[in-house]
Formats: C-alpha cells, structure tokens, sequence
C-alpha cells in the first residue's frame, strides 16, 4: 500500500468515494502505485473498475476523497489537465478518431505534448518531430501498412491497437489501460501483450484486465476490487494463494476452466 | 446521382496527384478569365455574388464540415460585417477613415472575428444540439436587434453608401461591376488559400479530432471549449469579410442580412456541396447563388425546386455533390467507368423526361394561381393551354413515363455501382 521510500507514488489514492444517485459504486479506495510499476486491478463484473478508472483519469469527479499523481492533488481536475500533466488512458470501448487517418490519430495525439497546442500559423506537415513521433508510434503499434486508412475502416483488433497507440503517443508516464485485450483471440491477445510491454517499458502502467494469462504476465502487482472496495493489493503469487482473493473471484474462475 | 455507398465518412481519396500549386494556379486563372467569356453585366453580377457565397460557405463549413458544429445562426457574422463594412465606406467618403476601398473587407473581417469572439466564448460551451440552440437564439436576438438600433442599422430600409470613395489606384475607382468583381475574385482566392491553410495547421486538424470525438480529445491534452472557440472566431473572420465584399458588392446592407434566411442559405450550400471535402461548399456556393440569383428570375417556383433538390442530395448524396464527384473519380481511376457511362446516360435521359413534366405541372400550377384559372403560356417554348385538361394530361403522362423509366434506370444503375464498390472494397483490403 506504501510507495517507496522518498518517492511520491505515482498515482495515488485516498479514500476515494463514488455514488451514482443512491448506488454507491467506489466505496473507499485507498491504493498506492509506485513509479514504473506494472499494476493491475482485476475483479468481478460490476466491481468498479471501469469506474475507478474514470475516476483518476478525470472522466467523472469522485464523490469524495483525492487522487494524487505524482505526489500531486489531481482531484477535480478536467481530463485535459490531467493529461497534461503526464497521465494517458486508454478506453474499453474503442475511442479512436474514426474519420481521420490511422496517421492523423497519431499526430493529432502527440500535438500537445510537443508544445504545438492551438496554432492554427504553422503547417503541420512542417512540424518534423510531430511527423517523426507519430510514424514512430505507428511502427511501434504495427500499423505503418495502414498509414493513410480511416481509423473507422481498421479491423477490430487494429483498432485495439491504434486506441493503445493514441493513449501512448504524447509520452505520458502514467498509462491507464482499460481492457486492453478485450474482444481478442489467443493470438491477438499474445500480439497486444508484447506490444503493451514494448511501448509502456519504463513508465507506469495501470491495466484493467479480465484474461487472467495477461494480467499474471504483464503486473507487478494486482489489486482485487469488489463491489467497489479493494480486498487485497499484492504481488501475483500471493495473490493467487489468497484465500478472500479466491472466494471472491478467482475460484469462480478457476472452475470454469 | 449515385452515393450509396461510405455516406457520411470523409473521403481521403486523392484522385488527382497534380501539384497543389497547378491546382490552385488554375483556379486563379479561371477566376481572371471568367468575365471574358461571360461578359453581359448579368453574368458579372451572378460571379461576383457567386464569389462571395463561396467564401461564407467555406467559413461556414469550419464549423460544420471541420469541427461538427451545426450552426443556425452565421448571418450574424456575415450581416454584422457588412454594417461595419458599410459604415466604413461612408466614414472614408465623410474623411473620417483613411482605408482604400480595396481593404474594406478586411474591416468586416475584423468586426466578424470580434463578434465569433463575444459570442463564440458562451456558444462553444457547447456543442451538438445546445450548440445549434444557442445559434439560433443569438441570430434572433441581432436581427431583433438590428431594428431596434436604427441608428446603426438603418431600420427598415438598412444603409446604404457609395464604394466609389477615395482616391482611385491605378484608375480603379470600383465603379464598373468588373472592378468590383475582380476584387470579389482576389479576396475569394486569398480567403480561399488561408482557409485551406488552416485546415493543415494544428488547430484544423484537432478540431477534426473534436468533430470525430470530442471526448477523447479531451484525453489527450486539449480543451475542446477552445478549439471550437478558436474555429469559431476564426469562422467569423472569414465570414466577416464575405459581409465586407457584400457590403461593397451591393451598396446596401439591410436587416435581412443578419437573418435567419441568411443562415440558413449557408447551411444549405455547404450541404449540397458537400461538407466533407474542401472544396464541397465551393460547389454548393456556386449552386445556391444559381438559384437565388438565375432561377429566381426564370421562375416565381426556384424556392420550391431549390427544396426538392436539397432533399435529393440529403436522401440520396448526403455527402453532397463534391463526393459524388470523388467517388466517380475513384471508380474512373480503378478503369470501371466504362461499366458506367450506359447506366448514367440512361438515368440522365429518363430524368431529364421526368424532369421536365414534373417542371411542366409546378409552372403550369404556379401559373394557374395567379391568373386565376385558364390563361397560356409555354415551357421549353411549347404553347400550353391552362384551360385544357389535354395540357394536364399530356404534363402527368410525361411525368409518369419518365419517372418510370427513371426508376429502372436507378435500379440498373445502382446494380452496377454496389459491384463496383464491392470489388474496390476488396482490393483495399
């Protein structure tokens, strides 16, 4: 629960409440993720994970409680400034530009963070580090083949891709994914794993996942969220052997299979 | 004619790898000889306010076209830079403005830029149908306005002034209609070349970010209250010198032109041009300003066949004629057009039969009313008796024929057009 020693966390979360009219959806979240840990929060449907999600990133404002990042209060802030602030996310539902090109999407995503804003007196076939970051990106994602496709004309699993893209593209040393292998086959799946670690290497990374292969390969460190409380933050093996962890969540899995 | 398929979606095809430069160079040149060749003062009048609509639908599709908002209300930027555009004028012929008439624009330009700022700030707040709401209150509320304060607006009878004011340059006082319509052209172009600038800058392409998905333009790094605040001022500065050029075009700007009729004018040209592509309300301008200006004068029915075309283009191009025309450029580069041409001259021959006998019973109805009852006219020179049901008869038949075999015609043709669009889809992927 504690970051390390002398380093802020870097994103934190103190008693952090969420009510939706009368349901109360995050019930007192208190986590702590340290600065290039690979963590993962895991747990049942309807547990809160999406929620909690759009909670730190700025999507919805939390009913009560502070989100820090990096040892500072995001709390309240709109999702803009969050990111500006170095936290990137991605979305369960595909959130791309679908009538801009593969390309576009990509270079529209490393605008900000390169400093260009809202200039409207510079050409943007003129800005060579945008152009390079965002090609740079596109190989990194494996879609260089489908430079100038609309985005709405990829295939699903390109898509998935190109929405990891856009979330990496501005350089954010926070990446929340949210189910980033959603909808995925096995080899799609294991495709999407290798490129998450080659593109979030050396920064923070927050996944919410439901493939269980994934989120054992990829975290640190695991929290189960049900009903909208964390039951147990760990390292993967020790969460395994939990026992609430396995009452809760895993074993239904577990005899599934 | 024939947009099946990909309504809606940008189209990126690029048919043409000409140079930009050669592209633009013709236009300019088209521009400059296009008095030759259609010299009659009519003609000069008709491409000068052409000049000037092209300008405002571009404007007007930055919102729309380039940043998804659905503006009701653009005359008020337009409108609003004619009356300072006007008042210039009289403050230079009064001394009080030392501005050659040729910069004129420029001060309608300004003043729309200053009003896309005031109330752009609270208007882009929103967007989507708040957004079109909001639009629609505030043109209300200046055309309300612009009665309430004769003193600037000129009640009723609007205001008026000379453009021939200042010393001339070169000889050129802006007497002549020609005058003036080569300096229509000149602005045309030069807001034509910043307006496709902006569109490859920054701000132009978040702001298709925006249109696309505005929420998620939020998550990387920008406000999306400013960028359509920024387009929208921006929007009115363009828009503001199309008001300019009116104001010197016309020499008198009155209510109407901070109107709903206005704006709703802009909407409608850059649909039916199409507001995907550039250069779509460019074409829609040119359309619209046909109508308003040529068919209005043929005919007392323009309004009612300028509905039935917009209609047409919504159900059946909603991506207007610019990708209409790119998705025959598609189909013409992939060397199907061959498969085409017999269908197209089918269509074409059974709509211009339809067409007519459609146009034969509007005229012949629209002038029944206003003789009240009998009376003789012709259509396409052919003498048509009111009084005789034979006349009713033979319009309906023409009509019912043609609309038939346009039917047909439609079916074979859209035959055709899905299997070509289903074998470039599979080569694409």
């Amino acid at each position: 629960m504690t970051a390390a020693p002398g380093a802020a966390a870097s994103i934190e979360l103190r008693g952090v409440y969420k009510s939706f009219g009368k349901t109360q959806i995050i019930r007192g979240v208190n986590l702590a993720i340290a600065k290039g840990e690979r963590h993962a929060i895991i747990g049942p449907n309807g547990a809160g994970k999406s929620t909690l999600f759009n909670l730190i990133s700025g999507r919805f404002p939390v009913s009560s409680g502070n989100v820090l990042l990096n040892g500072a209060d995001i709390t309240g802030l709109k999702p803009y400034q969050i990111n500006r602030r170095g936290l990137s996310r991605s979305f369960q539902i595909t959130n791309i530009f679908h009538r801009l090109s593969v390309f576009e999407n990509l270079r529209c995503s490393v605008l900000w963070s390169l400093g260009y804003k809202y200039s409207f007196w510079k050409a943007l076939n003129g800005l060579a580090d945008a152009n390079e970051r965002a090609a740079e990106v596109m190989e990194g994602i494996g879609l260089s083949r489908r430079r100038d496709t609309l985005a709405g004309l990829l295939s699903y699993a390109e898509q998935r891709a190109l929405e990891i893209g856009i979330t990496i593209a501005g350089g954010a040393e926070v990446i929340l994914l949210d189910e980033p292998t959603a909808g995925m086959n096995r080899s799609e799946t294991a495709h999407a794993v290798e490129l998450i670690k080659k593109v979030t290497a050396g920064k923070t990374l927050v996944m919410v996942e439901h493939d269980m292969g994934v989120v054992f390969g990829l975290a640190d460190r695991i929290s189960v969220l049900v009903y909208g409380e964390v039951i147990a933050t760990d390292a993967p093996a020790a969460i395994r052997s939990n026992a609430a962890v396995q009452e809760a969540y895993l074993g239904t899995t577990a005899n599934n299979h | 004619m024939s947009a099946g398929a990909n309504l809606g979606t940008t189209i990126r095809f690029r048919p043409l790898n000409v140079g930009r430069y050669f592209l633009w160079g013709s236009f300019a040149l088209v521009l400059a000889v296009l008095p030759l060749f259609f010299s009659a003062g009519f003609a000069i009048t008709m491409m000068s306010q052409m000049g000037i609509f092209i300008i405002a639908a571009l404007a007007y599709n930055m919102l729309l076209g380039e940043t998804g908002l659905l503006s009701f209300g653009h005359a008020v930027y337009t409108g609003l830079g004619s009356y300072f555009a006007i008042h210039a004028l009289n403050w230079i012929a009064a001394g009080t403005l030392p501005l050659p008439v040729a910069l004129v624009p420029l001060v309608g330009g300004l003043f729309g830029l200053l009003f896309g700022l005031l109330f752009g700030y609270i208007i882009t707040k929103k967007a989507g149908t708040t957004f079109a709401m909001i639009t629609l209150g505030i043109g209300e509320m200046v055309f309300a306005a612009s009665l309430m304060f004769p003193s600037f607006f000129g009640g009723e009878g609007g205001i008026s002034a000379n453009r021939v004011v200042g010393k001339p340059f070169l000889g050129i006082t802006y007497g002549p209609a020609i005058q003036v319509y080569y300096l229509i052209a000149l602005w045309t172009f030069v807001a034509m070349i910043a307006m496709f600038a902006l569109t490859r800058t920054p701000l132009g392409r978040v702001a298709n970010a925006v249109r696309d998905n505005p929420e998620r333009a939020e998550f990387i790094g920008y406000n999306t209250h400013i960028v359509r605040f920024l387009m929208f001022a921006l929007s009115g500065f363009f828009a503001g010198i199309a008001g300019g050029l009116s104001a010197i075009n016309f020499e008198i700007v009155s209510a109407e032109s901070v109107g709903a009729q206005r704006s709703g004018g802009m909407l409608l040209a850059a649909y039916i041009g199409g507001v995907g592509v550039f250069f779509g309300p460019v074409i829609g301008a040119i359309i619209f300003t046909f109508f308003l200006v040529a068919m209005s004068n043929m005919t007392k029915a323009w309004l009612l066949y300028l509905g039935l075309f917009f209609m047409a283009i919504v159900m059946f191009a909603p991506g207007g004629i610019a990708s209409v025309i790119l998705m025959n450029l598609r189909v013409w580069k992939a060397g199907f057009m061959n498969r085409l041409w017999k269908p197209y001259a089918a269509l074409a021959s059974a709509g211009v039969i339809a067409l007519g006998g459609f146009v034969a019973i509007v005229e012949m109805t629209y002038k029944l009313s206003d003789s009240g009852g009998g009376g003789a006219f012709s259509v396409f020179g052919i003498p048509i008796d009111l009084a005789k049901p034979l006349s009713w008869i033979v319009a309906g038949l023409v009509l019912a024929v043609g609309g038939f075999l346009y039917r047909r015609a439609w079916v074979a043709m859209k035959r055709e057009w899905d299997d070509i669009q289903s074998i470039l889809a599979e080569r694409a992927t």
